[in-house]
């Protein structure tokens, strides 16, 4: 029987379920997606989409209340019906995570070096101080300086920008085939997020990790990612190549999100947002989350969930949309006009 | 445990008895008002949550009763608290003597005389804490208010008090001034204050500069009305829980002072005095030590369970 | 670090000066006090509290060699008992108190830790249930009718242990005292580590620990529990001062020969130079013990620059 050679990682529709007061909380709906070497995977949502439940369902770091559902498969092998054991393996050694806020992600009771030679104690079985060496080398690897001096001291010793290359360090101690960010870059300035970006590509280019960056920013995803998801309330709105998502968007949401960013060339042009707030994620409605806020929605689009299928102008382009997409593109070409009309 | 609960701050710098809805932030999504929910109310809420905690409210009902039974009791009870029934001396209670509770060595009803103790052992409670508050309210108020230097001073004086311990000063005022009531509600309002202190402090301190409040002055609200929709309200929270948690502290003090032959004195009584009383002869006659301590017991779980049904109530965050 | 002990030492000063001074300047202000000419004692006291308290002298210069005398650990005449001074009175209970009290106070760090860590790391389970019950109830229930309470079951009913004295350090005296104090420590010690257990538990660092695929031993261990002590030491310091506050209950209601009772006897004697030397000497041990308390734990907290 001829299979198809398997995917570095395969996540086959994970959900998201919480146990809170009010109910049942559905906050991850469906999420399904291929990674192979050296690609470069950006989700991307609201606060509330549900971005960060599901790599934290992927590495196995929800809260108590917390089920995950569906596959998350590492090499053919399920990440959530593991035992423990078998996951804290993989977890930190094959499949690492860098976290948003890197001062409180990183213990402030324990020095660097501590934090970062216990990688390399637990899963490589090394000595301290061959530890210690190889933690160094990360260091000057992700260009922090004075490298052997600063491993001694404590994160609050450091400055934020700083403090994400130890994490970014940390999480490639081992070599991992795959690094989760998650918003790496949402808490520094931007002259130190670009940094940090810049590095994260040399380091995918040196090592070959595929990437799983979470991010709110477009203009991250459009420097660094090949395949973008776009999620919201929870559900994959859209589902394609970088390319395809900046020069048509086939979701009114991912129009929507391209269109509220501030472009320089605009001049006076009135600044767009997205009207409405994100959704309650305990009430949901039965169809489309989106349906409360767009501008085009039909009447079905908030009792019928739409079906999550390839686009009908290009097949790599997967998108849960009622509409068209040429509906979809002459609504915004509309959309548009009236709106320049206005200003 | 003896001695004024000192507040333990166990997190990162933040105070959990700030309510969460005036916090400025929404923290989950189900507390976004819906369109058709009526807009809430904080004391409604805190109201509803209260009467949810059965601890809370089973306690409020037994202490309302407690309180009653002290005050109406001994007015209707057929025995004098300093009465003694020569036919009854260290009885042990019984149904048909009438002597529900037994009777002490020289017969008088414990019955009557718990509930007597317990006006006492209230009447202390509550002026002392009142005292105490009120200074305390003054101090932390000035204190968080004016900021700099004279907070500083005023919290190192505060923290001066607390390292002093203080049953000791108590036994030296004690001591030297002589067992009066008014002297030992001095005494015990001289070291219960100083919780109060810290904690209207911080909240005065914190809500100076909250960003609503800053919010709410940028936008030209008069300064009366930031005063008094969201800074007195927050207050007014934090006020009457650790009003709930300083009764029990002081009846407990004065309550050991008492034990210790220290407090009250003849011919009044306290439930202190009791159970001293009731040590002496527990061999023979249990019940003088049990009924008064049982009661005295019950009261600080009351007030305890009450403060911590008040806590959750104006701020569901705090686990 | 020495700076930092330095300052805190020098910061502790104003505090015993304001206490000392206000119980001196107190008790010269009490009438038929060891200060007023109108005095009632015998002349054998009259004599001890001449020598010691230079009562001819006026007052600031009577003010000022009592510090000295404090300097040089001399803690005055009693006002009763003209054949001991406070100094040889405390030589024979302080050992008694210290002995009950440090053996109730190593006890109740090891339980409370111990319990507060189990019932943190099994949170909601019974064994939580359970423990939190045991604490909220000895945090709350007066020490003075468990104290007797306790005797009522284990010596009176029971018969197993005495119902109160002292026999040179006989195991079988301390071992309800010793008991009680550590009951009610345990139940502070035990809250705070599970609270504070707990709360460190869920911060992003133990996430960050988890997702470096650590084994949750080390996890906990090595991660949550440092931190999560910090405000368990936090607490010894009140603590250490509600000991001496309950050692003073304990000893009354176990007839221990004590400091405690010592102060009790004292302050019913209205033996007010006693009474004011146990004052000066236990405020300088509380003193002292809250700056431990705050030494170590800038030792252990690295964010405290010193």
């Amino acid at each position: 029987m001829a299979t198809a050679p398997m995917h570095l990682m395969e996540v086959k529709q994970l959900g998201v379920k919480f146990k809170t007061p009010d109910g049942l909380v559905s906050a991850v709906n469906g999420i399904s997606f291929t990674l192979d070497r050296g690609e470069t995977l950006g989700i991307v949502g609201e606060s509330g989409s549900g971005k960060s439940q599901s790599v934290l369902a992927m590495m196995g770091l929800l809260a108590t209340n917390g089920q995950a559902t569906g596959q998350v498969l590492y090499l053919g092998q399920d990440l959530i019906s593991m035992p423990k054991a078998d996951l804290n393996r993989i977890r930190g050694n094959r499949v690492a995570m860098i976290f948003q806020d890197p001062m409180t992600s990183l213990n402030p009771y324990l020095t660097v070096e501590r934090q970062m030679t216990e990688v390399l104690e637990f899963h490589k079985g090394m000595s301290r101080k061959d530890a210690r060496v190889k933690a160094v080398q990360a260091l000057d690897a992700v260009k922090m300086p004075e490298a052997a001096r600063r491993i001694g001291m404590y994160p609050h010793e450091f400055s934020g920008g700083m403090r994400q290359r130890v994490m970014i360090a940390m999480a490639l101690l081992c070599e991992p085939d795959v690094l989760i960010a998650d918003e790496p870059t949402t808490a520094l300035d931007v002259t130190v997020q670009a940094q940090i970006l810049i590095l994260m590509r040399e380091l995918q280019r040196d090592f070959g990790t595929a990437i799983v960056m979470i991010t709110h920013d477009l203009g991250v995803v459009a420097g660094l990612c090949d395949e973008v998801m776009v999620l919201y309330g929870g559900q994959v709105m859209e589902q394609a190549n970088a390319d395809a998502i900046f020069y048509r968007p086939s979701h009114p949401y991912t129009a929507g999100l391209l269109a509220a960013v501030p472009r320089l060339e605009g001049g006076d042009a009135p600044m767009l947002a997205i009207p409405g707030a994100p959704p309650n994620m305990a009430k949901l409605p039965a169809g489309c989350p989106f349906t409360e806020r767009c501008a085009m929605a039909l009447p079905k689009c908030g009792t019928e969930r739409p079906p999550f299928a390839p686009a009908a102008h290009d097949a790599q382009v997967l998108r849960a949309c009622h509409l068209g997409i040429d509906d979809v593109t002459r609504n915004l070409e509309r959309l548009k006009m009236e709106q320049g009309a206005r200003a | 445990m003896i001695g004024p609960r000192r507040f333990v701050n166990i997190g990162p710098n933040v105070n959990p008895l700030i309510p969460a809805k005036h916090d400025g932030l929404v923290n989950s999504l189900s507390q976004l008002p819906e369109p058709g929910n009526p807009p809430r109310n904080l004391w409604a809420d805190a109201r509803r949550r209260f009467f949810r905690n059965k601890a809370a409210t089973i306690s409020l009902v037994v202490l309302t009763l407690i309180i009653l039974a002290c005050i109406i009791g001994p007015w209707v009870l057929p025995f004098d608290f300093d009465a003694a029934d020569w036919d009854a001396m260290s009885a042990a209670p019984s149904i048909t003597n009438g002597h529900y509770w037994g009777t002490d060595d020289s017969g008088r009803d414990l019955l009557v005389r718990s509930l007597m103790g317990g006006r006492i052992s209230l009447m202390v409670g509550v002026l002392a804490t009142v005292a105490s508050v009120t200074v305390g309210i003054a101090w932390g108020a000035v204190a968080g208010f004016m900021g700099g230097k004279v907070d500083g001073f005023m919290m190192r004086i505060v923290d001066m008090m607390y390292a002093i311990p203080y049953l000791l000063i108590a036994i030296l005022l004690v001591t030297i001034l002589g067992r009066e009531f008014y002297l030992v509600v001095i005494t015990i309002t001289a070291f219960s204050w100083m919780d109060m202190a810290r904690i209207v402090r911080g909240q005065t301190l914190s809500l100076r500069s909250r960003e609503y409040v800053e919010a709410a002055r940028s936008i030209g609200v008069p300064t009366l009305r930031i005063i008094s929709s969201h800074i007195v309200p927050n207050l007014l929270g934090i006020v009457v829980i650790y009003t709930t948690v300083t009764v029990p502290g002081v009846i407990l003090t004065e309550s050991v002072l008492s034990f210790l032959g220290l407090g009250i004195q003849e011919p009044m009584t306290s439930w202190g005095v009791l159970i001293a009383d009731g040590t002496k002869v527990m061999d023979v006659s249990p019940w003088i030590l049990l009924f008064p301590g049982a009661l005295l017991s019950i009261t600080l779980y009351c007030f305890n369970f009450i403060g911590d049904g008040m806590r959750d109530a104006l701020d569901p965050k705090d686990r | 670090m020495w700076t930092y002990t330095l300052r805190r030492v020098l910061a502790t000063i104003p505090t015993l000066l304001a206490v000392i001074s206000v119980c001196y300047f107190l008790l010269h202000a009490t009438p038929g006090g060891p200060f007023d000419s109108d005095r009632q004692v015998s002349a054998a006291v009259l004599a001890n509290l001449q020598a010691k308290y230079h009562l001819d002298l006026p007052l600031w210069q009577q003010y000022l060699l009592y510090l000295k005398g404090l300097l040089g650990g001399d803690l005055g005449a009693s006002f009763r008992y003209a054949d001991w001074t406070v100094n040889e009175l405390v030589g024979k209970a302080l050992p008694i108190s210290l002995a009950i009290g440090g053996t109730a106070m190593v006890l109740s760090l090891l339980i409370g830790t111990a319990a507060g860590i189990w019932a943190a790391l099994r949170q909601n389970s019974m064994v939580d249930h359970v423990v939190m019950l045991i604490s909220n109830v000895g945090s709350v229930f007066p020490s003075f009718v468990m104290g007797p309470v306790l005797i009522l079951v284990f010596a009176i009913g029971l018969g197993w242990l005495p119902a109160g004295g002292w026999n040179n350090f006989s195991i079988r005296f301390m071992v309800l005292p010793v008991a009680l104090l550590t009951f009610i420590n345990v139940a502070t010690i035990g809250r705070v580590m599970r609270g504070s257990l707990i709360e460190v538990m869920h911060s992003n660092f133990i996430r960050t620990a988890r997702a470096k695929g650590l084994p949750e031993r080390v996890v906990v261990l090595r991660h949550a529990l440092k931190p999560a002590l910090l405000p368990v030491v936090s607490t010894l310091g009140p603590l250490a001062i509600s000991s001496i506050t309950s050692a003073l209950v304990t000893e009354t209601v176990f007839s221990l020969p004590g400091l405690g009772k010592l102060i009790v006897n004292g302050a019913g004697n209205r033996d007010y130079t006693l009474v004011l030397g146990l004052v000066v000497l236990v405020t300088v041990l509380a003193v002292t013990m809250n700056l431990l308390v705050d030494l170590a734990y800038a030792l252990l907290d690295p964010k405290i620059r010193y």
